[in-house]
């Protein structure tokens, strides 16, 4: 059968079990809608938040990334993992003790303050909607790239099937549906990772095989033979760090503290029954996370192994058919720029003299290869000879990941209107009947909304997503972490946190991206921070205005210092 | 019992094992993997250079490893202070 009829086959047959599920899983509560009505089990809500979490950039970019950062990206592996680790211990316990449906609830309420309310409300809906845009592009890209269908009509699709169970089920049926999509996406992702495994190492287990040797017959280590091939062609070698130490130290930070702060990954932790619960779900999340986290890197050596020995100086006229067909995607490019019919791909920026003396003395006459990262994972099972099937499950598993992240995104975004906004602030006597037809009705106008940045997305999505984790990092971990540490921590010093830090990394994050980009380099820097790690200077910016501003205004009521002790212990104790 | 002066020592034991965790969970990422990997990389297992391997697997092990010791200890401290839940 060809690709494109498995592709079908595959993906078809998962949004059939989708829909499914969604129908098993409608919502008749406001509780049910909001929080699956706290009845999920830790290994399952583990499952939904690894899939909520994994998406489409996880699933198909972050090995491409990291194959061309070489060990620097370990940014990504750390700092989207790490981020749990602080879920787990600081965050998950004491917010599932807390009690509420939604992360501005727990601002509004720690915070008494309508205020609180309303900012952490559009931090949220900013973030999220940020975040949205790009998956559903996601989506429409793996649809025109495995099913002949045009982006337009595939972002119509995933909306689709989003809608049906985001607007039936709400929380409820999208955590089932994300069990079952985390269960595509990871299948997907371990299969063909374990084929080059045991192809290139002779490992099946792919974190092992990226120690191991290779098969070819030279016993060489495939790590040492990517370096040479890397260094050969005037990269840096793969295993050794590019970026500065302290803009590495800053992206690791901004993207973990970003992670423990963002409102659709706190929302799955008061799913489950109880604070028991809410701890080992986080474990059980970062498990089911870590599988393809430690896999990832694995298939970013082999796969850009591959592609360099396939491409290095080989004639164009005998390339394989898989380089032909990713060039009729516009994933790979190539120019011929001096006539000799074969493809170089080097570094031609390699600021090294005698580098550079010895291309020239080849022949060589600047680069003339030029990949898109995400072929490192699409192109992977044609460049490993994997049987077509493998590519239609590699299709299925790339948009369960994007419509799972998707879903999650818009429940927040339909949450914070229609219970942050609605219930809260605006009609507090709204009916439960009401309040539901309410989060219904958002949660079907986010998703045509993310429709339309999906068909027309703003030209700079992946920065958008790192302003997503900066501001994250800025505004909500800082308020959260003090409300539930420190009791003393008030509502004029929280606000004033919230705002300073989000107007601070907002304001770097845009200079440097969107109003000057030319100026986007270590030289104009602060402390040689680029935008992507500035979050982390935000969350201490927050910090200090937040004790400072606190010091001089009253604290709390005491009431609210009760309730912060309260959280602090399981069981529910009075007196 | 649930006393006061109960609830107190809890949360003090409960920060206790909090500080413990994160200087770990610091030290095998910004530590290890960031600041001291190039030093690190002297050392090899297999195919690896270890700063290299904790920069890409070894910090998410021990990531997990942490949750997992993480949870184990909280419900046991829950339970010698009778605060958990039923």
């Amino acid at each position: 059968m060809s690709v494109t009829a498995w592709t079908y086959l595959i993906v078809g047959a998962s949004f059939a079990l989708y829909l499914y599920i969604a129908y098993r899983s409608r919502a008749g509560t406001t509780s049910e809608f909001y929080v699956s009505g706290g009845g999920v089990k830790p290994i399952h809500n583990g499952m939904a938040t690894a899939a909520d979490w994994m998406s489409a950039a996880s699933f198909i970019s972050m090995a491409g990334i990291i194959s061309f950062m070489g060990r620097d990206g370990g940014v990504y592996l750390m700092g989207w993992t790490g981020g749990y680790v602080l879920l787990a211990l600081l965050l998950a316990p004491y917010l599932r003790k807390f009690g509420k449906f939604t992360v501005p609830d727990f601002v509004g309420d720690r915070y008494y303050s309508q205020v609180a309310r309303i900012v952490a409300v559009l931090c949220a809906i900013m973030v999220s909607f940020t975040y949205v845009a790009g998956q559903m592009r996601g989506v429409g890209i793996v649809f025109s790239r495995f099913l002949q269908v045009d982006i337009t009509m595939g972002v119509i699709i995933g909306t689709g099937i989003v809608f049906i169970y985001a607007v039936a089920g709400g929380m409820k049926g999208i955590t089932y549906t994300q069990v079952a999509q985390y269960c595509v996406l990871i299948f997907a992702f371990l299969v063909p990772a374990i084929f080059l495994a045991m192809m290139m190492t002779g490992n099946v287990f792919p974190q092992l095989g990226f120690g191991g040797t290779l098969t070819d017959g030279s016993g060489e280590y495939l790590l040492d033979r990517l370096d040479g091939l890397n260094t050969a062609l005037g990269f840096a070698a793969y295993t050794e760090g590019v970026r500065p130490v302290i803009d590495v130290a800053a992206i690791t930070m901004a993207l973990m503290v970003g992670t423990a702060g963002l409102p659709h990954v706190i929302v799955r932790f008061y799913t489950v029954p109880n604070v028991r619960g809410a701890r080992s779900s986080a474990g059980w999340a970062l498990l089911f996370i870590a599988i393809l986290y430690t896999t990832a890197p694995a298939i970013a050596a082999f796969a850009r192994t591959n592609l360099l020995q396939t491409v290095d100086n080989a004639p164009y006229a005998e390339v394989p058919g898989w380089f032909h067909n990713w060039e009729d995607t516009g994933l790979l490019q190539f120019e011929d720029k001096n006539g000799d019919g074969l493809i170089q791909y080097y570094n031609d920026a390699n600021p090294d003299p005698a580098f550079q003396a010895a291309a020239a003395a080849k022949g060589w006459a600047g680069n003339e290869l030029t990949i898109d990262r995400d072929i490192i994972v699409l192109a992977n099972p044609e460049i490993a000879q994997l049987p077509n099937w493998v590519i239609g499950l590699v299709a299925a598993g790339g948009l369960a990941a994007a419509l799972s992240t998707a879903a999650g995104l818009l429940l927040v975004i339909s949450t914070s209107f229609a219970h942050d906004l609605v219930k809260r602030c605006i009609n507090p006597n709204i009916s439960e009947k009401g309040e539901l037809r309410c989060a219904r009705i958002a949660a079907a106008g986010a998703v045509f909304v993310a429709a339309y940045f999906g068909i027309n997305p703003p030209g700079f999505v992946a920065q958008v997503v790192a302003f997503a984790f900066g501001l994250a990092a800025a505004s909500f971990f800082p308020a959260i972490l003090m409300g539930i540490f420190q009791k003393r921590m008030n509502r004029e010093g929280a606000v004033t946190g919230m705002i300073v830090g989000l107007i601070f990394t907002a304001s770097y994050i845009s200079y440097f991206k969107f109003i000057n980009p030319d100026a986007n380099n270590a030289a104009h820097w602060w402390f040689g921070i680029s935008p992507e790690g500035i979050g982390t200077l935000g969350m201490l910016i927050n910090f200090v205005v937040s004790q400072v501003v606190s010091a001089f205004t009253p604290a709390p009521p005491a009431a609210v210092q009760e309730e912060v002790e309260n959280i602090r212990t399981p069981r529910q104790i009075r007196g | 019992m649930a006393t006061p002066e109960n609830r107190r020592a809890h949360w003090r034991a409960n920060l206790r094992i909090l500080a413990t965790l994160l200087v770990i969970w610091a030290f095998v990422s910004f530590g290890c993997a960031i600041f001291l990997a190039d030093t690190l990389d002297g050392i090899r297992i297999g195919g690896f250079k270890l700063g290299f391997w904790m920069a890409q697997q070894g910090a998410i092990y021990v990531f997990v490893g942490i949750i997992v010791y993480y949870v184990w200890r909280m419900n046991k401290l829950d339970r010698d202070y009778d605060v958990h839940e039923d």
